[in-house]
């Protein structure tokens, strides 16, 4: 006669998974690795003399954040929501104004043809020592932001899909045409001590 | 005629519990793929800061990340309520982050070296003056990739 096995007591299965869930849940964290991706600009050899690089004042968009996380741009007082909109308006310069960054013609190939485009525009972050982190980074944000429209709208107009679905080649081209021009200064100090 | 039998003792059946092992086990799995174990103890406290336009750091293994944010508690005492910065596992001065990077670069595979990424965590309260400084740190040692950790907000 086989000998019948006697079952094994299984009950306290759930309390070691448990144990297990619980070190997990104890050692993990659930931060994903998010962040706003910039590039720093390549650091000036000690030997070469500091040029002003000469950037006519048009392509020039100046943003500047006081101590007290106050912006202005070009000279005025604006607020952060307002940002990305004048950022946009420079980057594109759609309506060719004398004061907005010069329109540059060339021929990126199909499907793009001959694009007006402003070349040599550059957007200058300019913040003072005692500028709260945060406010830098809304201002970082808002400028990538306009920069992603512009390119979004760029990618619908000629692709008819949006940027991020667009394979890598032609984000590459699309960033060709609008690349990233975000120079950042040495901070200074600006007013209100 | 039925006949209510209520002192009858009728005891209650066991429970079978032999899945509670298995639901048990899904929920670990769940959460040992969803998280990630912890790259260092915190010696200082921060909330990141938020922002839109954020992309996901891909390859893990090739991010370093600099902390920078005020001590906490248990180390109150000892360092102030100053903000300071933490590489690793301890506290660290601005001018030491050059040589931490370099050392943390050269044990890197020499293909993936170029393709360091480094992440700044650091408070939203954070006075810009110690970013900079860390950000002309990088420069010197060439370290361009950067990636401000915040986490994602919707709109203002």
């Amino acid at each position: 006669m086989a000998k019948k096995i006697p079952q094994i007591n299984a009950s306290s299965m759930a309390d070691i998974s448990f144990l297990l869930l619980i070190f997990f849940l104890v050692t993990t964290s659930m931060d994903v690795n998010q962040g706003l991706a910039r590039r720093l600009p390549a650091p000036v050899p000690p030997d070469q003399k500091i040029e002003d690089t000469d950037i006519n004042k048009r392509n020039l968009m100046v943003v500047k954040i006081n101590s007290a996380n106050q912006l202005m741009v070009q000279g005025q007082e604006i607020s952060v929501k307002q940002l990305r909109t004048k950022a946009k308006e420079f980057i594109l310069n759609e309506e060719d104004n004398a004061y907005l960054p010069k329109l540059v013609e060339e021929d990126f190939g199909a499907p793009f043809g001959t694009i007006k485009y402003t070349k040599d525009h550059v957007i200058s972050v300019q913040n003072d020592v005692d500028t709260r982190y945060q406010a830098y980074l809304d201002v970082q944000n808002e400028l990538v932001a306009a920069y992603n429209e512009v390119r979004d709208e760029c990618a619908r107009k000629y692709f008819h899909m949006a940027y991020t679905e667009l394979d890598e080649d032609n984000q590459k081209r699309i960033q060709k045409i609008y690349p990233q021009k975000i120079s950042e200064a040495e901070p200074k100090n600006y007013g209100g001590n | 005629m039925a006949k209510i039998r209520r002192n009858e003792k009728r005891e209650m059946p066991a429970l079978n519990t032999s899945s509670l092992p298995d639901i048990i086990f899904m929920l670990l799995f769940f959460f040992m793929s969803v998280t990630s174990m912890k790259e260092a103890n915190m010696k200082v406290q921060f909330t990141n800061p938020s922002a839109t336009e954020l992309t996901k750091i891909e390859n893990k293994s090739l991010v370093r990340y600099i902390y920078v944010g005020t001590p906490t508690s248990e180390f109150r005492k000892q360092y102030g309520a100053e903000t300071r910065v933490q590489l690793d596992d301890a506290f660290a001065e601005v001018s030491e982050i050059g040589a931490f990077i370099v050392n943390e670069r050269s044990a890197m595979k020499e293909q993936d070296q170029g393709l360091m990424t480094v992440s700044i965590k650091a408070d939203k309260e954070t006075r810009m003056g110690v970013i900079a400084d860390i950000k002309q740190e990088l420069r010197r040692v060439s370290a361009l990739k950067i990636s401000y950790a915040a986490t994602q907000r919707t709109s203002f």
